[in-house]
């Protein structure tokens, strides 16, 4: 598998400070995940807080290895802007996909289960079952 | 019929407008929302503005889908997605006709109206954009004007209305007695057509 691209993974957040750590995290905890492409998109351009569609391009383009691209996002204007440059059709590589995740805990399962070669399906069902953890 | 011409008046009498009543939408989106609604669509339709002036367009399709690519690119905000999502529907529905009638510009923006819905989930009622913009669609048959007076008054009877969608939502009952930002900066953009339509 190890010659299989790997998905990549952007996190989408109205901070940039927020989706760049989540993105460390994600990598520090999934061990051996070096070689997963990660790219965050916090906040605008200016630097405050809000979405960007142009990062959300460049991050997607950044972390395009031709496996697909799994985009998670915190909330609101986040989605929304990734909903919407999925419908534009060319704003987003071929296999671009918003993953409905816990932004969190679905970037580290994300991040692991891109780690093993897994496809974009075997990702974005791992991001999604992280809903299911409950802590209580 | 209408032409490009009449699409860029529309879009700048938006602009115009927007920046006339950036301090009230500001200032209604800070009651419900987090106080960026005015300055958010300030720059995106600032954006719209130059976009329009820099790049011809030929069509009125033309002329909707390249403003909202730039709002989706330049708000910041959930609106921005909205608004581009409508306007890019819209224009698509118009498809590449050089002139349209204002039954076609009707029957487009419904559909831009269905995107808007399918985007973000809102139906009449949310207290969202849709509760001005669902109405002005309605009477557009009866022209302009009945198209504003029906989005203004969509966007006053937001006020009793709980919020379903948004930010504004968290607040649940606290929503109730604030009209809401996204319908008011909708019964804008409506009102923006007449003022494009008297040239």
């Amino acid at each position: 598998m190890s010659d299989k691209s790997l998905v990549g993974i952007v996190l989408v957040s109205h901070s940039a400070e927020v989706a760049t750590s989540v993105a460390e995290l994600a990598k520090g905890l999934a061990g051996g995940a070096a070689a997963v492409p990660v790219a965050a998109a916090g906040g605008t351009e200016g630097g405050g807080l809000g979405t960007s569609a142009e990062l959300i391009s460049a991050a997607a383009a950044s972390v395009d290895r031709g496996a697909g691209v799994a985009l998670i996002t915190d909330l609101g204007s986040a989605v929304l802007t990734v909903k919407a440059l999925i419908a534009e059709g060319d704003e987003l590589p071929d296999g671009s996909r918003l993953v409905d995740a816990p932004f969190v805990e679905g970037a580290v399962a994300a991040v692991v289960t891109a780690a093993t070669g897994a496809g974009l399906d075997a990702v974005e069902s791992a991001a999604t079952e992280a809903y299911g953890y409950r802590k209580v | 019929m209408l032409d490009a011409d009449f699409f860029r008046r529309w879009m700048a009498a938006t602009a115009a407008s927007v920046h006339r009543e950036a301090d009230r939408l500001t200032a209604l989106d800070s009651a419900i929302g987090d106080a960026d609604h005015g300055s958010n669509l300030q720059r995106g339709f600032t954006a719209v503005r130059s976009a329009l002036e820099k790049e011809a367009q030929d069509t009125p399709g033309a002329v909707l889908t390249l403003a909202g690519r730039q709002l989706i690119s330049t708000v910041g905000g959930a609106s921005g997605p909205l608004y581009g999502t409508l306007l890019r529907r819209t224009g698509k529905a118009l498809g590449d006709a050089a002139e349209v009638s204002t039954e076609q510009l009707a029957e487009a923006l419904r559909a831009g109206v269905d995107g808007v819905m399918a985007l973000g989930g809102a139906a009449p009622g949310d207290k969202t954009m849709i509760d001005a913009l669902a109405p002005a669609v309605d009477a557009l048959a009866d022209g302009f004007a009945a198209a504003r007076a029906a989005a203004e008054e969509g966007a006053v009877a937001t006020t009793p209305l709980q919020a379903r969608k948004g930010r504004a939502s968290y607040l649940g009952e606290r929503s109730i007695g604030h009209q809401d930002p996204g319908a008011t900066s909708s019964a804008l953009l409506i009102a923006a057509l007449e003022e494009a339509a008297e040239g």
